[in-house]
Protein backbone atom coordinates (compact mmCIF):
# COMPACT_ATOMS: atom_id res chain seq x y z
CA UNK A 1 0.00 0.00 0.00
CA UNK A 2 1.36 3.79 -0.89
CA UNK A 3 1.35 5.72 2.21
CA UNK A 4 1.46 9.54 2.35
CA UNK A 5 2.85 11.32 5.75
CA UNK A 6 1.62 15.16 6.97
CA UNK A 7 4.01 16.11 9.86
CA UNK A 8 3.00 19.33 11.59
CA UNK A 9 4.72 19.98 14.47
CA UNK A 10 8.42 20.37 15.25
CA UNK A 11 10.66 17.76 16.93
CA UNK A 12 10.95 19.33 20.13
CA UNK A 13 7.48 20.30 20.92
CA UNK A 14 5.18 17.04 21.75
CA UNK A 15 6.02 13.56 20.31
CA UNK A 16 4.34 13.92 16.92
CA UNK A 17 7.80 14.16 15.15
CA UNK A 18 8.76 10.77 16.76
CA UNK A 19 5.82 9.01 15.92
CA UNK A 20 5.47 10.24 11.93
CA UNK A 21 8.97 9.01 12.07
CA UNK A 22 8.21 5.19 13.63
CA UNK A 23 5.34 4.95 11.69
CA UNK A 24 6.98 5.49 8.56
CA UNK A 25 9.88 3.05 9.37
CA UNK A 26 6.77 0.40 10.39
CA UNK A 27 5.70 0.84 7.23
CA UNK A 28 8.65 0.34 5.65
CA UNK A 29 9.77 -2.51 7.84
CA UNK A 30 5.85 -4.55 5.97
CA UNK A 31 6.78 -3.96 2.77
CA UNK A 32 4.86 -0.61 2.00
CA UNK A 33 5.72 2.14 -0.42
CA UNK A 34 6.25 5.77 1.50
CA UNK A 35 4.76 8.15 -1.70
CA UNK A 36 6.05 11.55 0.19
CA UNK A 37 5.97 12.84 3.90
CA UNK A 38 5.62 16.96 3.95
CA UNK A 39 6.73 19.11 6.60
CA UNK A 40 4.24 21.63 7.08
CA UNK A 41 3.91 24.25 9.77
CA UNK A 42 6.16 23.90 12.89
CA UNK A 43 7.04 20.49 10.56
CA UNK A 44 9.56 22.01 8.86
CA UNK A 45 11.14 22.45 11.85
CA UNK A 46 12.07 18.83 11.24
CA UNK A 47 14.35 20.36 8.25
CA UNK A 48 17.40 22.10 9.51
CA UNK A 49 20.81 20.38 9.73
CA UNK A 50 21.82 22.74 12.24
CA UNK A 51 20.24 21.26 14.92
CA UNK A 52 22.42 19.74 17.94
CA UNK A 53 20.68 17.71 20.61
CA UNK A 54 22.81 16.82 23.54
CA UNK A 55 24.98 13.71 22.55
CA UNK A 56 22.83 11.34 24.84
CA UNK A 57 19.26 12.25 22.91
CA UNK A 58 17.99 11.46 19.50
CA UNK A 59 18.51 13.29 16.72
CA UNK A 60 15.16 14.18 15.06
CA UNK A 61 16.97 15.70 11.80
CA UNK A 62 19.43 13.11 11.36
CA UNK A 63 17.74 10.45 11.85
CA UNK A 64 14.65 11.58 8.89
CA UNK A 65 17.96 12.09 6.62
CA UNK A 66 19.34 8.62 6.96
CA UNK A 67 15.42 7.09 6.69
CA UNK A 68 15.65 9.19 3.48
CA UNK A 69 18.82 7.86 2.27
CA UNK A 70 18.13 4.43 2.97
CA UNK A 71 14.66 4.26 1.08
CA UNK A 72 14.80 7.03 -1.26
CA UNK A 73 12.20 8.77 0.60
CA UNK A 74 10.54 12.31 -0.80
CA UNK A 75 10.56 14.47 2.06
CA UNK A 76 8.97 17.84 0.88
CA UNK A 77 9.06 20.71 2.92
CA UNK A 78 6.50 23.87 2.59
CA UNK A 79 8.41 26.84 0.68
CA UNK A 80 6.25 29.58 2.82
CA UNK A 81 6.42 27.66 6.27
CA UNK A 82 9.54 27.18 5.82
CA UNK A 83 10.65 30.88 5.01
CA UNK A 84 8.75 31.89 7.79
CA UNK A 85 10.87 29.70 9.91
CA UNK A 86 14.30 30.18 8.49
CA UNK A 87 14.85 27.06 7.02
CA UNK A 88 16.49 28.07 3.74
CA UNK A 89 17.90 26.21 0.94
CA UNK A 90 19.67 27.48 -2.02
CA UNK A 91 17.40 28.42 -4.08
CA UNK A 92 15.91 30.40 -1.44
CA UNK A 93 18.81 31.76 -0.05
CA UNK A 94 19.95 33.68 -3.44
CA UNK A 95 16.19 34.48 -3.95
CA UNK A 96 15.23 36.22 -0.53
CA UNK A 97 19.32 37.42 -0.72
CA UNK A 98 20.29 35.51 2.33
CA UNK A 99 23.66 34.61 3.90
CA UNK A 100 23.26 30.62 4.27
CA UNK A 101 21.48 27.68 3.75
CA UNK A 102 20.19 25.26 6.45
CA UNK A 103 18.17 22.23 4.89
CA UNK A 104 18.97 19.21 6.11
CA UNK A 105 20.07 16.63 3.56
CA UNK A 106 17.25 14.23 2.18
CA UNK A 107 14.60 16.74 2.56
CA UNK A 108 13.74 19.89 -0.53
CA UNK A 109 11.96 22.64 -0.37
CA UNK A 110 8.35 22.99 -2.51
CA UNK A 111 4.73 24.32 -2.54
CA UNK A 112 1.69 23.02 -1.36
CA UNK A 113 1.01 21.43 -4.31
CA UNK A 114 2.94 18.74 -3.37
CA UNK A 115 0.70 17.78 -0.18
CA UNK A 116 -2.66 18.08 -2.42
CA UNK A 117 -0.82 15.27 -5.44
CA UNK A 118 0.29 13.26 -2.47
CA UNK A 119 -3.40 12.52 -0.77
CA UNK A 120 -4.33 11.91 -4.41
CA UNK A 121 -1.41 9.67 -4.94
CA UNK A 122 -1.32 7.60 -2.32
CA UNK A 123 -3.78 5.02 -0.99
CA UNK A 124 -3.68 6.69 3.15
CA UNK A 125 -2.35 10.13 4.11
CA UNK A 126 -1.63 9.90 7.73
CA UNK A 127 -1.18 13.44 10.09
CA UNK A 128 0.88 14.07 12.65
CA UNK A 129 0.83 16.44 15.30
CA UNK A 130 -1.01 19.62 16.46
CA UNK B 1 -13.14 5.39 9.86
CA UNK B 2 -9.76 5.20 11.94
CA UNK B 3 -9.97 7.99 14.73
CA UNK B 4 -5.93 8.63 15.75
CA UNK B 5 -6.19 10.47 19.38
CA UNK B 6 -3.12 11.98 20.26
CA UNK B 7 -3.85 14.58 22.97
CA UNK B 8 -4.62 13.52 26.84
CA UNK B 9 -8.48 13.64 26.91
CA UNK B 10 -7.77 15.38 30.34
CA UNK B 11 -6.56 18.71 27.83
CA UNK B 12 -8.42 18.68 24.95
CA UNK B 13 -11.50 17.40 23.54
CA UNK B 14 -10.44 15.17 20.85
CA UNK B 15 -11.64 11.92 22.08
CA UNK B 16 -15.76 13.30 22.51
CA UNK B 17 -15.11 14.78 19.34
CA UNK B 18 -14.15 11.44 17.96
CA UNK B 19 -16.69 9.55 19.70
CA UNK B 20 -19.49 11.89 18.43
CA UNK B 21 -18.99 10.45 14.65
CA UNK B 22 -20.86 7.20 16.44
CA UNK B 23 -18.64 4.29 15.04
CA UNK B 24 -15.49 2.83 14.11
CA UNK B 25 -11.97 2.26 15.48
CA UNK B 26 -10.26 4.41 17.94
CA UNK B 27 -6.09 4.61 18.27
CA UNK B 28 -4.79 6.15 21.28
CA UNK B 29 -1.08 7.64 21.07
CA UNK B 30 1.04 9.99 22.33
CA UNK B 31 -0.53 11.56 25.31
CA UNK B 32 -4.14 10.26 24.06
CA UNK B 33 -2.81 7.08 25.85
CA UNK B 34 -3.97 8.22 29.08
CA UNK B 35 -7.78 8.05 28.13
CA UNK B 36 -6.76 4.34 28.61
CA UNK B 37 -5.83 4.02 31.98
CA UNK B 38 -7.65 1.75 34.34
CA UNK B 39 -9.32 3.65 36.90
CA UNK B 40 -9.11 7.04 35.21
CA UNK B 41 -12.26 9.46 34.95
CA UNK B 42 -12.29 8.72 31.36
CA UNK B 43 -12.63 5.30 31.82
CA UNK B 44 -16.08 5.16 31.33
CA UNK B 45 -15.95 6.55 28.32
CA UNK B 46 -13.94 3.94 26.89
CA UNK B 47 -16.12 1.26 28.26
CA UNK B 48 -19.54 3.03 27.01
CA UNK B 49 -17.62 3.39 23.64
CA UNK B 50 -16.74 -0.33 23.19
CA UNK B 51 -19.59 -1.52 21.71
CA UNK B 52 -19.61 0.89 18.75
CA UNK B 53 -15.80 1.77 18.62
CA UNK B 54 -12.91 -0.82 18.46
CA UNK B 55 -10.46 0.99 21.01
CA UNK B 56 -6.47 0.31 20.19
CA UNK B 57 -4.01 1.75 22.17
CA UNK B 58 0.37 2.67 21.38
CA UNK B 59 2.41 0.26 23.22
CA UNK B 60 5.38 2.55 23.29
CA UNK B 61 3.34 5.56 24.46
CA UNK B 62 1.94 3.44 27.26
CA UNK B 63 5.49 2.41 27.93
CA UNK B 64 6.14 5.54 28.04
CA UNK B 65 4.22 6.61 30.88
CA UNK B 66 4.39 3.63 32.98
CA UNK B 67 0.91 2.40 32.24
CA UNK B 68 1.42 -0.41 30.40
CA UNK B 69 -0.04 -2.89 33.08
CA UNK B 70 -2.80 -0.65 33.99
CA UNK B 71 -4.74 -0.59 30.63
CA UNK B 72 -8.51 -0.86 30.54
CA UNK B 73 -10.31 -4.07 29.58
CA UNK B 74 -11.07 -3.93 26.24
CA UNK B 75 -8.33 -1.66 24.68
CA UNK B 76 -5.85 -3.68 22.13
CA UNK B 77 -2.67 -2.54 22.80
CA UNK B 78 -0.85 -2.15 19.29
CA UNK B 79 2.49 -1.71 18.28
CA UNK B 80 3.63 0.45 15.65
CA UNK B 81 3.03 -2.19 12.84
CA UNK B 82 -0.33 -2.38 14.24
CA UNK B 83 -0.51 1.36 13.98
CA UNK B 84 0.54 0.71 10.11
CA UNK B 85 -2.21 -2.16 10.25
CA UNK B 86 -4.78 -0.28 11.14
CA UNK B 87 -4.14 2.92 8.78
CA UNK B 88 -4.14 -0.19 5.96
CA UNK B 89 -7.75 -1.79 7.53
CA UNK B 90 -9.65 1.28 7.53
CA UNK B 91 -10.50 3.18 4.34
CA UNK B 92 -10.06 6.53 5.67
CA UNK B 93 -8.15 7.90 9.08
CA UNK B 94 -8.48 11.44 10.97
CA UNK B 95 -6.17 12.46 13.60
CA UNK B 96 -8.44 15.06 15.71
CA UNK B 97 -6.85 18.04 17.29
Amino acid sequence: MKFAILVNEGPSTHKASDTAYQFAKAALAKGHEIFRVFFYHDGVNNATRLTTPPQDDRHIVNRWSKLAEEHKLDMVVCVAAAQRRGIVDEGEMKRNGKDATNLAPGFRISGLGQLIEAGIQADRLVVFGD
Amino acid sequence: MLHIINKSPYERPALDSALKTGEGAILLIEDGVYAAVKGGAAEAKIKAAQGKFKVYALQADLEARGMIDRVTEGVTVVDYGGFVDLVAEYKTNQSWL
